[in-house]
């Protein structure tokens, strides 16, 4: 199955087998027709305004605001409401180094997100501590405190680059299951378990 | 140079002075250092403390404090040292520079050096349940000792300072940062309005503020750590990443310390180029802080029209440099490539667009009601203090600090062009803006002159001088200043002058002007109403990363 969003072609993104891979995967014990219907309908609200949270600790975030300036736009392609309470939020895009000290605060931001929530990590530190990655007191990788949905490298990453970014978050909650089949928390269930509370 | 070496001989027999390297340093026993300072303060006029830097020479722990005469733009540097590893103690210069209120605690962070006399002993950057100091030599930086922790820490309550009465016996108080019946609120670390992730905790009575504490550390990085483990080329990289909108100034002034260090020529053209980007990042950054200091104050639309004209400046790095940020442009000995060919041309559409904008500018915001309502005569900070906390850049040259680098210690090609050091007088929020908006013409000027020494120089020159693969520093320690967007920036670099198995530099420490600036919140912020607290803040324009390292 093609999975289509309306801001770019299928044939355009770079790793279409990921993705196929991934719908396989959810597609593997069939679906139900009607909470199939269901689904889809639910995805298509909320890959097409996808709120994100302003969570910049350093040089990402100026690209992100470049983003929603007028150049770049985001608020072609829904993004643009960016909330400064986690609450609101669906996405967190994680913009700029974490170190020992904010890791606490960024494990609470994550939890005080309402559900669905996604994590983008936004540049090489979030990926893997970047060029800090030596450091005494930074953290190797978000993805030791909380699930990421998309990595984005970079340092940091040109908008059209973030919007790609967004882009695959799109894709992926385009196919994401609500009822049945693969469940999200299961997912972050069995992150937590490895990875520790 | 020779009159002050007599002066302090005079002052302070014991102190031993040394004329040899660029700046007069004078080695004092701890015993007379407060003493010294006072009367180097008091009497020859050093009112500006430019840099504190901690140093850990193995034998011995200490700081060097690099001080500025503002009449007569003379400094000298003084070395303060304790043989003691277990307990090290050095007698605080707080009462004297404000400044040094922040400065020593963070060299009590980094090397556990307490200070007699200081108000507030407690970390700066690193949780309160760290274990170690990570700038000693010898730091154990094993992950066991400190793990990455998900707990919250504990609120920093409780304080301690140590009191010395005239016999010589030092006692440790216990205090309390607020008192128990004060109300504290709580802003940040993740705040919209703190421009990143900076912590206040703000005393209040009402609506005004009494008094805030600056939380900060929340993303201290350890930069000046991990230079220790490279090659001089390599920690370039990380100049970029504090303030990352004055990327270029920052890496120009660590390029200028190594050249130097190196005694390396640079050629022309090379530094030519430099300058025209330093200003480029100048205006991108002042239009920056227009953007946040109007969002802040609501003003939505203003944020746009700074954005726009940035993405101008940002094509240009984009063409030349091959990156919107983090450039990586500027190298030891030059810069990496030559310009692109339409670099005149673009700089050139860019200085007249800006230009004819920046009346949109003034005509959307500065004359507006409630900006000016929100800014004049709010925030004030007077020029001593300005001086005594050795605010610089903007932020210095609203309260009339003349602190220009460009003009007080010329660098680069800035002796060779025409523009004027803004200042203003009292030193409100407005003034603090309208020295931006100011600058901004002033870059402009200057930019405009260097796009006519660049055209006359031809489309190709020589862009970087012949620079040996491995780079060797004899020993020795030096300072270089430039003027950054927010203020001073300084690099102090140490070289133990070992050439195997590679050079690495002993201590590389970054005077960061935001620093200093974060320094005046608690001083402007009081008797203000809390939601000034933004209005200030985002006048004073700090960058997060730069405070913290």
């Amino acid at each position: 199955m093609e999975v289509k969003i309306k801001s770019m072609k299928h044939d355009d993104f770079k790793d279409n087998e990921y993705i196929d891979q991934l719908v396989e995967e959810l597609n593997a014990s069939g679906t139900n027709v009607v909470v199939g219907k269901l689904d889809q309908l639910i995805n298509w609200g909320i890959s097409n305004s996808l709120w994100p949270f302003c969570f910049g600790t350093s040089c990402c975030a100026i690209e992100f605001m470049c983003l929603g300036a007028a150049r770049y736009d985001m608020a072609r392609f829904g993004f643009e409401v960016a909330r400064n309470s986690p609450r609101q939020a669906d996405y967190i895009m994680c913009q700029g180094t974490i170190t020992y000290r904010m890791a606490p605060a960024l494990k609470r931001l994550y939890e005080q997100m309402a559900e669905p929530k996604y994590v983008i990590a936004c540049g090489a530190c979030t990926v893997s501590g970047g060029p800090f990655k030596n450091s005494y007191c930074v953290v190797k990788g978000i993805d030791e405190i909380i699930p990421v949905d998309v990595y984005l490298p970079g340092c940091p990453p040109r908008p059209e680059a973030m919007f790609y970014a967004l882009m695959q978050l799109q894709r992926k909650i385009k196919v994401q299951k609500f009822f049945g089949g693969v469940n999200r928390k299961e997912k972050r269930k069995r992150f937590f378990e490895k990875n520790g509370e | 140079m020779a009159d002050i070496q007599e002066k302090i001989g005079k002052l302070c027999p014991e102190a031993q002075c040394d004329g040899s390297g660029e700046f007069l340093l004078i080695n004092v026993p701890d015993a007379q250092w407060h003493a010294l300072a006072k009367s180097l303060k008091e009497e020859l006029h050093f009112d500006y403390l430019t840099a504190l830097v901690g140093v850990d020479w193995k034998d011995e722990l200490g700081v060097m404090y690099y001080l500025t005469n503002t009449d007569t733009q003379e400094i000298i540097h003084v070395k303060v040292a304790t043989t003691d590893r277990e307990t090290p103690r050095l007698h605080s210069v707080s009462d004297l520079w404000a400044v040094a209120n922040y400065q020593e605690r963070e060299v009590y962070d980094f090397f556990g050096i307490e200070f007699i006399n200081h108000p507030d002993m407690r970390r700066f950057f690193l949780r309160n349940d760290w274990v170690g100091f990570p700038l000693r030599k010898d730091y154990d930086a094993s992950p066991e000792k400190n793990p990455l922790r998900l707990e919250d820490e504990e609120n920093e309550d409780n304080t301690y300072r140590l009191v010395e009465d005239e016999n010589g016996n030092v006692t440790r108080i216990d205090g309390k940062v607020f008192e128990d019946d004060e109300y504290v609120v709580n802003v940040g670390p993740q705040h919209p309005s703190t421009h990143g992730v900076m912590r206040y905790r703000a005393s209040i009575e009402g609506e005004l503020v009494k008094k805030v504490d600056v939380v900060s550390g929340y993303i201290h990085r350890g930069i000046e750590k991990m230079c220790e483990s490279l090659m001089y080329p390599q920690t370039l990289l990380y100049t970029e990443r504090m303030d990352y909108m004055s990327a270029h100034i920052n890496r120009h002034c660590l390029c200028l310390c190594i050249e130097k260090a190196m005694g390396l020529e640079v050629p022309h053209r090379a530094e030519l180029i430099r300058m025209m980007m330093d200003e480029l990042m100048r205006l991108s950054s002042h239009l920056l802080s227009y953007g946040c200091l109007t969002m802040d104050q609501g003003a939505t639309t203003a944020f746009f029209y700074g954005f726009r004209e940035r993405e101008l400046i940002y094509d240009i790095f984009d063409k030349t440099c091959g990156a919107r940020m983090s450039m990586s442009y500027l190298t030891i000995g030059g810069v990496k490539a030559d310009v692109h060919p339409d670099f005149i041309k673009d700089v050139r559409h860019a200085c007249d667009v800006i230009t004819e904008k920046m009346k949109e500018y003034h005509k959307l915001f500065t004359g507006n009601v409630i900006a000016r309502n929100r800014m004049v005569g709010v925030g004030v900070l007077s020029k001593e203090d300005a001086i005594n906390y050795a605010i610089t850049g903007p932020s210095g040259r609203a309260s009339g600090h003349h602190c220009d680098v460009r003009k007080c210690h010329p660098y680069s090609l800035y002796n060779e062009v025409e523009f004027d050091e803004i200042t203003y007088e009292t030193g409100d929020s407005m003034d603090r803006y309208m020295v931006r908006m100011k600058e901004m013409e002033e870059s402009i000027k200057i930019l405009r002159q260097c796009c006519d020494m660049l055209e006359a120089e031809g489309i190709e020159g020589e862009y970087i001088a012949k620079v040996p693969k491995l780079i060797k520093l004899p020993a020795g320690h030096w300072y270089q200043q430039v003027e950054g967007s927010r203020g001073a920036f300084g690099v102090y670099l140490e070289s133990d002058g070992n050439p195997k198995p590679f050079q690495k530099p002993y201590r590389l420490h970054f005077q960061s002007p935001c620093f200093n600036l974060v320094g005046i919140v608690d001083l402007t912020c009081k008797d203000n109403l809390i939601a000034d607290l933004i209005t200030i803040t985002a006048s004073i324009d700090y960058v997060i990363p730069d405070i913290d390292r």
